[in-house]
Formats: structure tokens, C-alpha cells, sequence
């Protein structure tokens, strides 16, 4: 499952260098005086390995929470790199989550069984945060179950004006949300697939499922 | 001449593959946020922010209400004369709340060029049209 996809692509384009290398020194060899080919003469076509690769478009599927000395994007060279913290560290003791993507942290039960004690006030290590507990359930077209909106696991981390009334206008069924809107980084999308659980851990939103009319079903998950 | 090109021909379908296949994909954590306004045209390596290290230790309404960072990556105008007057990340690296801004290369840890962004986004992850249709 966890098959670097990074790795088996460095070996394969290790082999490609290599075969290419060995084109270019036979090519020396035997034609050593002659004018360089111009890119015309060349037929456009691509090597098999190439086009017929088993993930031909998903990203991102190798190993997860890299030490920033390996993720591509810290630069190894920089002295202060290797003191950063190894994801995978500070996650070894959370919830986890069950998506492909994210944190692999399930960052509301870690908060919830106190795996983590983030702090509500900058300085001030026992303020507690102001909870407000209000469920608000967006009927959804379709086959998806209804989307409840939680105001009582927002509030435990977000204030009222982070949302309030930038992102929402604070009335129920005030505020027109697409899918669409959310995977290109709008409304809920601002936090989900940016910081928070991301945008393929759809059930976490779409929670009450629904009768064929379209009706929470009895035994809708609160 | 014939040879080479059937060499050069050999050697464009391998070199295409290897823009398909390398480099390879930064796989950074998701929510490491890049912020380089300024960083390059200093001649200094991009801060990389880890999200994910700070909501640890602290709730979204700390940086996000009572310091004021705005909700975008490279959206807040960040520089080291802010911070050293205890805006945003001087807030808490002053040496008493976390360790103080002398640790340049704590903050400024990115590959050079590193453009701004949120690591792992959804839009980040989306199919890219570019490996559809490479060059377009
Ligand atoms: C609300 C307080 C706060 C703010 C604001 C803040 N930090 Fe931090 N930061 C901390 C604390 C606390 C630590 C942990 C310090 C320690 O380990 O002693 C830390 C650690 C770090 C680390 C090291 C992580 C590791 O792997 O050990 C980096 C890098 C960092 N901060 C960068 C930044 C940058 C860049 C900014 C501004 C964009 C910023 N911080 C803003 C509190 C803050
Ligand atoms: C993460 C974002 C977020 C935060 C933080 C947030 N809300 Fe909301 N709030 C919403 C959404 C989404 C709705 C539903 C709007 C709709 O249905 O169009 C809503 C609706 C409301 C409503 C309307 C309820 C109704 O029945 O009409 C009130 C009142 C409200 N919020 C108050 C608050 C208060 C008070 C806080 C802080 C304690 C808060 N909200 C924090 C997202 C948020
Ligand atoms: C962060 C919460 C969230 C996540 C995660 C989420 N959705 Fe939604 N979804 C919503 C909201 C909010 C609506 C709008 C409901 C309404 O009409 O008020 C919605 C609406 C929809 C609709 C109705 C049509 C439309 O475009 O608005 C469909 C279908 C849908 N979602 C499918 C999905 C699928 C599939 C996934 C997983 C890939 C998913 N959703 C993940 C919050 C979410
Ligand atoms: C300002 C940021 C922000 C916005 C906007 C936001 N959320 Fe969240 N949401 C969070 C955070 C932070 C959590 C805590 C869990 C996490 O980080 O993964 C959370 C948690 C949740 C949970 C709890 C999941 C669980 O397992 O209990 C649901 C459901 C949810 N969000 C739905 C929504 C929906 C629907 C919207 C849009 C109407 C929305 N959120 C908008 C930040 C946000
Ligand atoms: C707590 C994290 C942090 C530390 C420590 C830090 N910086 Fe920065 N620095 C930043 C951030 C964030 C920016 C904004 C980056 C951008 O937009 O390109 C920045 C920007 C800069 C810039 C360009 C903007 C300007 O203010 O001129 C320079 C130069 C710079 N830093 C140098 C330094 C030097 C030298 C040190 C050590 C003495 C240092 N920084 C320590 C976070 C930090
Ligand atoms: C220690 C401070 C700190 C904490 C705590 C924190 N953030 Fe942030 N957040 C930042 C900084 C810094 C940025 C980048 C801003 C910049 O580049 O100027 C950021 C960026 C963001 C963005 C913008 C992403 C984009 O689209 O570019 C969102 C959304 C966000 N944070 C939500 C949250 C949520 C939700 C929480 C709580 C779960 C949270 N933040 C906790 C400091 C913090």
C-alpha cells in the first residue's frame, strides 16, 4: 500500500538516463563529426514505460508525514532543516483518520480525548475556549446524505468573527454552497482542503442520511 | 548523420519520460504553508510556516482573531520589521512565548524559488490539466 511512487519513478528514470547515456556515448563513437540533428527530424513519441504507467494522473501517492529533509520542499542544505520536527512524530500518539490525504490526523478526537492541549489564549495556558453548540442541517439534492454543520467543534478552535460574517452570514440558509465552490477554496473550503480535514472526507460533512423522499432518515447520525 | 538521428530518436522518447516521471513530487506535510512575498528578491530562503506544528499548541482564534493573520497564505504583508516589533510570527518568537527571530534558518528553511502556497491543497491535488496535455 505504502509503495513509494517517488522511488520506483527515480529508478525508473535512473534507467532512462542511464540507456540514454549509453545512446549519446555510442552515438559519439560512431558518428563523431556530425552536425547536430535539428528537433524536426525527430518524430514525436513517447518511451511505453511512460504511457501506459499503472497511475497514469494520481499525485502524491507515497509516503506520508516525510522528515522536511526528504519532502521536496525544505532544502536539506539550510542548517536549521534537520531541527524541524518529523511530522510523524508529532502524530504518533493522535487519532487518526481514515482518508488518503491530510494530516492522517483526526484532529477533532485528538482534541476531544486530550491527545493535545492547544492553547485558547496566547499567554494565558488555562483560559478555556467559548463553545456555542448549534447544529445547522443543509438539505442536499441527490443521492448525498444532508450536510450538518457543527457550531460546538468549530467553536472549540475558531472564533465567531473568523467566520462570522465574512465567510458566513450568521442566519440559517442566508449563504448559497456548492461542491463546487468548496474544492476551488470558497466557504467551507477556506479551512477544509487547506488546514482542516480535507475536501475527500466527504461523510465528516454529508452525516444524515436520508430517506428515498429525501427526508432525515429515523436513525440519522447526529 | 542517419545513425544519430535514430540515436536522437531513441533519446527524445526517454528524455519525454523523464518529464513525466521527474522530479518528483514534493511531498511536504499537508498544511506547510510557504510564504515568499520577499524572501527571493532578499536573497533569503522562503519561510516554510508548519501549520500542523502550531494548531498543536494553539486554537485558530490566537493567530487567526487576536493577531490577525488573515486566512491566506502570503496574504498578510509578513517582514522582519513587523516581527521584530511583535507582529504575526513576533507574537510568540520573542524569546519568552517561543524561540526568538535570531534562529534565521529555523523560519527561512525552503528550497529557493519555493513559490507561495498552502502544501497539499485540495486545488493543489486536482488532476493537472498539464499531464494531460503536457506543454499546453
Ligand atoms: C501564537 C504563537 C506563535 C506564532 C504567532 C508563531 N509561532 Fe512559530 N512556534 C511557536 C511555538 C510555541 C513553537 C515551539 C517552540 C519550541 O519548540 O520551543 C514554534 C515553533 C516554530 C517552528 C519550529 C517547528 C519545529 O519543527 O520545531 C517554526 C519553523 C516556526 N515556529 C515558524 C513560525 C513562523 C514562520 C511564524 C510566522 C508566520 C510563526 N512561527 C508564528 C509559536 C508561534
Ligand atoms: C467555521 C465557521 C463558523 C464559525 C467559527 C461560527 N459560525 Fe455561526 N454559522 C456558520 C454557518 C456555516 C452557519 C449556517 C449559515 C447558513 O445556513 O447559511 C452559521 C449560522 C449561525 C447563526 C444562524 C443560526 C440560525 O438558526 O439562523 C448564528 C446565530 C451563528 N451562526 C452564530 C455564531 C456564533 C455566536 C459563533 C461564535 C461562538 C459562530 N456562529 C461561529 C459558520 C460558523
Ligand atoms: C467540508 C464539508 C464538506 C465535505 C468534506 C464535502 N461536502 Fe459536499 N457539500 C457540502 C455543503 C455545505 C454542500 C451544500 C449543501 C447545500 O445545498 O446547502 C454540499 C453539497 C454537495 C452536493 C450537492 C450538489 C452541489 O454541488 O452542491 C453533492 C453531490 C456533494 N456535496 C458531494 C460531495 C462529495 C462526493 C464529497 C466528497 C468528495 C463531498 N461532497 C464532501 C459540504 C461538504
Ligand atoms: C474557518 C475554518 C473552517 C471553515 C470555514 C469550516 N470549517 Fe469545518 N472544521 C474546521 C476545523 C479546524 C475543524 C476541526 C477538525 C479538523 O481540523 O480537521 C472542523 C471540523 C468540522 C466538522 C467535524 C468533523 C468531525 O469529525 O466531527 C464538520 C462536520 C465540519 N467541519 C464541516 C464544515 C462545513 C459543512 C463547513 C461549511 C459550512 C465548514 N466545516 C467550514 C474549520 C473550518
Ligand atoms: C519566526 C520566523 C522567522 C525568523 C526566525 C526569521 N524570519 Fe525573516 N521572515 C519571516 C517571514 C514569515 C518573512 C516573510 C517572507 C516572505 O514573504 O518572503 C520573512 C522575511 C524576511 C526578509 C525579507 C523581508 C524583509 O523584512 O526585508 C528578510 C531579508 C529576512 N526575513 C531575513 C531574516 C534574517 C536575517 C533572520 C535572522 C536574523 C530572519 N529573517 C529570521 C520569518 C522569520
Ligand atoms: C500559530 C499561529 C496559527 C494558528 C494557531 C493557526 N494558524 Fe492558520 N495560518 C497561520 C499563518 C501564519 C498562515 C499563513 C498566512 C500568511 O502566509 O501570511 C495561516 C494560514 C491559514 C489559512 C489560509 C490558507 C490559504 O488559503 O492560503 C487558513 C484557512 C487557516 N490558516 C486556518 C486556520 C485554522 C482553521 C486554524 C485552527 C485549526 C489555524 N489556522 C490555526 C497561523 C496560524
Amino acid at each position: 500500500m505504502t509503495v513509494n511512487k517517488g522511488r520506483i519513478f527515480a529508478a525508473l528514470a535512473a534507467m532512462a538516463i542511464f540507456s540514454g547515456a549509453l545512446a549519446t556515448v555510442m552515438s559519439e563513437k560512431g558518428e563523431a563529426h556530425a552536425a547536430p540533428a535539428t528537433k524536426q527530424d525527430a518524430a514525436p513519441a513517447a518511451a511505453p514505460a511512460a504511457v501506459n504507467t499503472f497511475n497514469r494522473l494520481l499525485k502524491g501517492a507515497g509516503e506520508r508525514n516525510l522528515p522536511p529533509t526528504e519532502d521536496g520542499i525544505h532544502d536539506p542544505a539550510n542548517p536549521g532543516t534537520a531541527l524541524l520536527q518529523t511530522p510523524r512524530d508529532a502524530f504518533s500518539t493522535l487519532s487518526k483518520s481514515t482518508g488518503a490525504m491530510g494530516n492522517g490526523v483526526n484532529w477533532v478526537e485528538a482534541l476531544k480525548n486530550n491527545q493535545i492541549n492547544p492553547r485558547y489564549d496566547r499567554l494565558n495556558p488555562a483560559e478555556e475556549a467559548v463553545v456555542f453548540d448549534l447544529d445547522i442541517v443543509r438539505e442536499v439534492k441527490g443521492s448525498m446524505p444532508n450536510v450538518v454543520y457543527p457550531h460546538d467543534r468549530h467553536t472549540m478552535w475558531l472564533d465567531c468573527s473568523n467566520c462570522h460574517p465574512d465567510i458566513f452570514i450568521p442566519q440559517k440558509g442566508a449563504n448559497q454552497i456548492s461542491m463546487a465552490q468548496i474544492v476551488m477554496g470558497e466557504k467551507c473550503g477556506v479551512c477544509h482542503g487547506k488546514v482542516a480535514f480535507p475536501v475527500g472526507e466527504c461523510r465528516r460533512c454529508h452525516s444524515q442520511n436520508k430517506d428515498a423522499s429525501g427526508a432525515p432518515a429515523a436513525k440519522a447520525k447526529k | 548523420m542517419k545513425k544519430l538521428t535514430k540515436n536522437l530518436l531513441i533519446l527524445l522518447p526517454l528524455t519525454a519520460g523523464l518529464l513525466f516521471t521527474a522530479p518528483p513530487e514534493a511531498e511536504a506535510e499537508y498544511a506547510d504553508v510557504v510564504i515568499n512575498n520577499y524572501s527571493d528578491a532578499a536573497g533569503m530562503r522562503p519561510a516554510i510556516f508548519p501549520h500542523w506544528f502550531h494548531r498543536i499548541r494553539f486554537r485558530c482564534k490566537v493567530c487567526h482573531a487576536d493577531l490577525g493573520f488573515k486566512f491566506q497564505a502570503g496574504g498578510n504583508q509578513i517582514n522582519m520589521l513587523k516581527i521584530i516589533d511583535g507582529e504575526y510570527c513576533g507574537g510568540c518568537h520573542n524569546g519568552e512565548i517561543a524561540w526568538s527571530v535570531e534562529n534565521c534558518d529555523m523560519c527561512h528553511s525552503g528550497k529557493p524559488g519555493t513559490p507561495t502556497q498552502v502544501h497539499g491543497s485540495t486545488v493543489q491535488k486536482l488532476v493537472d490539466p498539464k499531464m494531460v496535455a503536457p506543454g499546453k
